[in-house]
Formats: structure tokens, sequence, C-alpha cells
């Protein structure tokens, strides 16, 4: 029997991030300097603008008619030669990957990055099916060598900085005498993986986009070890978000515009692999496509939410966050950190962690101002909050005892009556002297205590705006 | 020309200083300035909280109350940004389309002081004095929400005798965020700290921006310090005048 921890809230997991100095520094170099990358490689467009409404309109739309793009997918990539596997959720989908090894009498298998299988847990689910996985993105072996959890979507490992990848090199991979300069780093990394390129027999990965019109599916990634994954192996499984879905190969040119300049703020990206189905003599000889639904269609149903699933994970929201700069990714406690993962993860997942997650964040609103696709983060987590309000307000006697709701449903109907709101005016300026000294409070009671842990509150002044108005108009 | 102050909850019971400043310049302007007592709290704490039904009576009182208004000038810049940004999406939320439209007409007529005298009237030069170093904080909501772009620095930059120094990663957030400061205490006080080094760094005694709300947090923060540096709505200073006003 597995016993379940439950998963701890943002605001805990995000204290122990804060206190942790090194991350704190690591974190800050790394997003300033992809978020000045960024800016530098938006603005050589001046139609950027319109490439964003450009990227939003067309998700919008094959989400409007996904039913409808998925089909066309299957039929396009059958033809070709593919096999297509559909899948509910998580556990349906490791089945899947875990039975195309074991009919091929596979115990390793070679991956590329890939956040969606992060999100259905394969390599647990592989490992424990007796199969090997080995992840052959650089930043993806420095997590699973490290045995920790990806903490950025593009760059997994960012919270980690050379000095501390070096020793866990040297301590996993056996390198010795390695420096801590980025080219040795990566040829330790290049050293270990080549024996697994030429070993494994099957690949598993995801996909950033695939096209129904032509049953193309699409990876983009900057090392090349992901092209060694899609073309040396027999047998590659692809496992893919629904939501990924794009109807014609020509709207690949608004998104391989958008991705890279968002991501990693280059032009184009080093390497962009595209395969349909199979080819006699070139590349693997069996495809199999798994199509995951795991929460999307329900998220689909929120007119609000569904913005969510525009995503193209290029996490430029990330890099961009004041409070992801601070907390850096593993706060989250969700495969999706960040503004993305936090109205992305509520959505697929029903726990109490994840309904603290839309409320991590000051709805500063930089995240929405930086998506490629134009996705309304902070009106997303908004709508969120309300879901999480809503659903602890059913608990019943719980809820009715629960601080919080108490106060705001007082404060709105002090609110509600213009005399109720001046009279409170008047008992908070009478009742705060045994708070106030030197015309400021230095700590308040009860929940408002976190305000002056760092801050001090103003006292309510002699008179009112309004009684000043009052008294000399 | 004729506006009423919408002086938001927050500025009527803690900062009425703000809302006497915003008065004065108006009027200096000749604008004729009312104020509707009836008017409370714009729901903009209970609707980002999560608490929308709580929210939804307040937004309709703020239209009841507002809803003839030739223009509405607040003294809050995220307060604006409420009306004219959330309000829309409150009232397709709750399906009363009567709401809705009733916020599609008065939206519009909804401004921010300072994007009020410079996009309203056209004026950038109220003609204020105020000699001192100050520095300039573009709250997320003015910047992101409502567009003010330089309208604030305009302003600020025809005061005379002001030193007015540039602010290091102006454009990021405060930490503030509403009730983001008590639910996320640690992270608002991380972000919080990055600011104030910046406002520090640039050696001035004041620190201004357009919501007294980002500035009860940063300016909490700098009292806590002893850090020596006060901090002031925008309108504070364009009410400083060298008669002495």
């Amino acid at each position: 029997m597995r016993v379940r921890v439950p998963t701890p809230t943002f605001q805990r997991s995000a204290r122990d991030a804060l206190a942790d100095t090194q991350l704190r520094t690591n974190l800050a170099r790394a997003t300033h300097t992809i978020r000045t990358k960024r800016a530098a490689a938006v603005a050589e467009l001046d139609d950027w603008e319109e490439l964003r409404e450009a990227g939003r309109a067309i998700k919008a739309r094959t989400l409007r008619h996904l039913d409808r793009y998925l089909l066309q997918l299957e039929e396009s990539v059958t033809r070709a030669g593919g096999i297509v596997h559909w899948a509910p959720d998580a556990g349906a989908a490791n089945r899947i990957v875990a039975e195309v090894a074991q009919a091929h009498g596979v115990d390793e298998v070679v991956k590329v990055k890939s956040i969606t299988t992060d999100e259905i847990g394969l390599n647990t689910a592989l490992t424990r099916a007796g199969i090997e996985a080995t992840e052959t993105d650089l930043a993806e072996l420095i997590i699973q060598l490290a045995g920790e959890s990806s903490s950025h979507i593009l760059v997994p490992a960012v919270h980690k900085n050379r000095a501390e990848i070096k020793e866990l090199f040297r301590a996993k991979l056996g390198a010795t005498g390695l420096s801590d300069e980025p080219a040795d780093i990566a040829e330790a990394a290049r050293v270990h993986l080549r024996a697994k390129f030429l070993s494994a027999r099957m690949a598993v990965s995801g996909a950033n986009f695939a096209v129904a019109e032509t049953g193309s599916v699409l990876v983009v990634e900057s090392e090349g070890n992901g092209r060694m994954c899609l073309t040396l192996p027999e047998v590659l499984v692809t496992v893919m978000g629904i939501e990924k879905v794009l109807p014609v190969w020509a709207d690949l040119e608004v998104f391989l515009q958008l991705l890279p300049r968002s991501s990693t703020g280059e032009r184009m990206n080093p390497y962009t692999s595209v395969w349909t189905g199979v080819h006699e003599g070139d590349g693997p000889k069996e495809f199999h496509l798994v199509l995951l639904d795991n929460g999307r269609t329900r998220a689909l149903a929120d007119p609000v939410g569904r913005d969510a699933l525009q995503c193209i994970r290029c996490s430029a929201c990330l890099n961009i966050c004041p409070v992801y700069e601070r907390t850096g990714g593993h706060a989250y406690n969700s495969v999706y950190p960040g503004p993305i993962g936090a109205i992305i993860t509520p959505q697929l997942e029903d726990s109490k962690s994840a309904d603290t997650l839309p409320y991590a964040s000051s709805l500063c609103g930089a995240c929405y101002e930086v998506c490629p696709v134009k996705i309304d983060i902070p009106k997303i987590l908004i709508h969120l909050r309300g879901k999480a309000v809503a659903k602890k307000q059913d608990q019943g006697w719980r809820a009715k005892a629960d601080p919080e709701v108490l106060g705001m449903k007082a404060l709105a109907s002090v609110f509600s009556d213009r005399s109720r709101y001046e009279r409170v005016q008047k008992l908070a300026r009478a009742g705060q002297w045994p708070l106030v000294r030197r015309g400021a409070i230095s700590r308040l009671p009860g929940p408002l205590s976190a305000w002056t842990t760092v801050r001090d509150a103003p006292a309510v002044p002699e008179q009112t705006f309004r009684e000043w108005w009052r008294a000399n108009r | 020309m004729r506006a009423e102050l919408f002086i938001t909850c927050f500025n009527d019971t803690l900062f009425p200083d703000t809302g006497r400043a915003v008065v004065e310049v108006l009027e200096r302007q000749g604008v004729t300035v009312g104020f509707p007592f009836e008017q409370t709290c714009c729901g903009q704490m209970h609707y980002n909280t999560g608490y929308q039904s709580e929210a939804l009576p307040l937004i309709r009182r703020f239209v009841d109350v507002f809803g003839d208004a030739e223009a509405v000038v607040s003294a809050s810049a995220s307060c604006a940004g409420m009306v004219r940004d959330i309000y829309p999406m409150a009232a397709e939320q709750a399906g009363d389309e009567g709401l809705a439209r009733a916020v599609a007409a008065l939206a519009p007529r909804v401004h921010e002081f300072s994007q009020y005298l410079v996009e309203v009237l056209g004026v950038d030069d109220v003609g204020a004095y105020f000699p001192h170093r100050v520095t300039y904080h573009p709250t997320c909501h003015s910047l992101r929400m409502l567009h003010v772009g330089d309208a604030p620095l305009r302003l600020l930059q025809n005061v005379a005798g002001i030193e007015l120094v540039e602010l290091e990663r102006a454009d990021e957030c405060c930490g503030f965020g509403g009730t983001f400061a008590i639910k996320n205490a640690d992270t608002s006080a991380a972000i919080l700290s990055d600011k104030t080094r910046n406002i520090l760094n640039t050696r001035s005694e004041v620190c201004a921006a357009l919501d007294t709300s980002c500035l009860m947090h940063i300016g909490g923060a700098l009292r806590r310090g002893r850090a020596g540096v006060r901090t002031m709505h925008l309108a504070e200073i364009l009410a400083h005048t060298q008669d002495g006003g």
C-alpha cells in the first residue's frame, strides 16, 4: 500500500525556498539573464504583437474544434504508418508506454526532454515495470542524477549553479578531476549519454506541436540529444497532451517564431525535429503517439480557465514572475511551476495544495505581457481563486469558522452600507490606541500580524477624507 | 469640466491627505470636483481574493453611485483598473446583461488621476514646486492594466525644483498584491526587499507612486528599517506650490 503524504501548500514550501540564499542568488541571476535575452529577441520583430494575436487565435480556434482536429491527427498519423493510442489519464498513458517496451523486450529507454511525461510520472512507472529510463537532456539528466524534480519548464536545473553540478557529476558519473567549466561538464554528460544512445532500442519523447493535416510531430531543442533519441532507436513513443495539436502545417510559421524568442531568447532554436509516421530505412521502424487527456477536457469545459490550454510551454512567464524569481519552481509542488503552473495544475489536479497555487501571485500582470499566446494569466488566477473560495465555502461548518471567510463577509457587509462603513471608520480610529506608537503600528493582531512582521502599518488618521470634505465644503 | 472623486475606501480611511491633494490639483486646473458620499469600496479586494459573490453587490453599488457622472477620477490606479478592466469580466460572469451594459458605459469615464490630467485635460505641467530628490515607482496596475505610460513621469519632470532620479528595475512589482501580502507574507517580503534596496540606491528622500496601497507596503518597510525615506502619492507632490500650497 502506498502512503499518501499530503503535498505542502505553496506558502509553506515558499518559506523554505526563500531562506535558501544560494538558491536566491542562482534564480535571480538566471531569470534576469534570460529575461533580458527574451526582451532583445522580441524587440527585433516589429510584428510581434500581430504574431502573438495570430498564435492566440490559432490556439483558441483549435481548442474550439479540438475533437475534430484530434480525429484528423489520428487519421493522418495512422496513414503515415504510426500507431495512435488514447490515454484518458496518467495511469493509462504509463501502461501504454510500458506495454510497447515489453512487447519489444526492451528494458532501457532513452528520453527526450518532456514535461508531459513528468506530469504522468512515467519514469517511476517504467522503473516499477523493470524498465530503466535515462534522461538525455543535460538539465533533465542533472535532475535525474540528483534524484530531484524539475524546477523550471525550460531549464529544469535552473536552481543549481555550475559548482553544484560539477560536484554531482563527480559523485554520480565518477567524473573525478572534473572542472566547473561548462564545456567540461557537458563533455562528461556526453560521454555518459553516448553509450546509452547506442544501446537503447526505444526512445520516449513529448511533443511541442503535432499537425492534424499531415500527421507530423515536432520537437524543438537546443542540444541535439533529442534528435539522437528521435533517430537512432528502432521504436519511438511520443506522449502528447491533446491540446498540442495544430490544424495545418502553415500554422508552424507562427509558433516557430513565437516559441524560441519567448523561451530561450533566440531567433531560432538550434534543433527542430519533425517526423511523419515511419519511413523504410530512415529512423524508427515503429512510431506510437499517445494522446493524453489527464484533466484537459475538464479544463476545456471551463470558459475562463480553458485559455490555459493555449500554453506552448515557453516559460517566459516563469522568468518574468516576481514570485518565481524568489521562490523557484519547487515551492509550487507542481510539475508546471510559475504563473502558468498556478493556472494549469489546479485545473488538472484536485488537491488542497493545488488550490493554494492561484494565490502564489501578486497579480502584477508581467506574465500576461510576455505570454506569446496572450493568455490572460491574472484573470484566470482570479477566476480560480473564486473556485477555491467556493469550494472552501461548500465545506459547511468549517467555512463558517474560518477567520478569512468571516472577515471577508463582515467587510462586504460594512461596505454595502454607507452609515455602517462610516461607523466602522470611527470605531477603527477610536479602538486603535493600544497599538499606535508615534503615528504608526508595529504589531497588528491575528492574521494581520503577517503584515507587521516586516512593515509598520499606518495609524488611522484624525480625520477621514469624507469628514474633511464635510467640514470644508 | 466636472469630475466626481472616487476616493477609494483605502484613501478615505487611511490616506485622506492624498484625496485632499487630488482635489487641490484638479480644482487648480479649473475642474469642479464632486464627492458622492454614498461611495464605499469598489470590491477589488474581495474580487481578487476569490470572494466574487461578495464583491458583486459592491460592483453594483459603484455603478449606481457613479453611473451618471461626466467623469470619475480615482486616487488609486489599481481601483481605477478594477473598474475599467475587471468589472466587465465580473458582469459577464454574473450573467447580468444590464450590469454589463452599465459597466461598458461607465468604465471609459473612470480615470486614474495622472491619466485624467494628461490624457483628458491635456495638462502635463500643473505649476507645482517640490525641491526634493524623488524617485518614481510605476505600480503594476498603472503600468500594465491602465497603460499610463509616461504620463506620471511627464507631470513629475515639469515640477519646479524637483530632482528626479531613475529607479533601477522600476517596472518590477513591489510585492504588495493586496491580500497576497498577508497570504504569502514571506514571498511578499522577499520581493519588497529588492524594491526597497533599489529605492535606497537612488538616495532619494521620497518615493512616489500612483497607489497608496503599494506605498503603504513600501513605506511601511522603509519606516520599519528607519531608512529616512518617505513615500508620497504623485498628487501630494503636484499639490505643492511655490507659495506654500
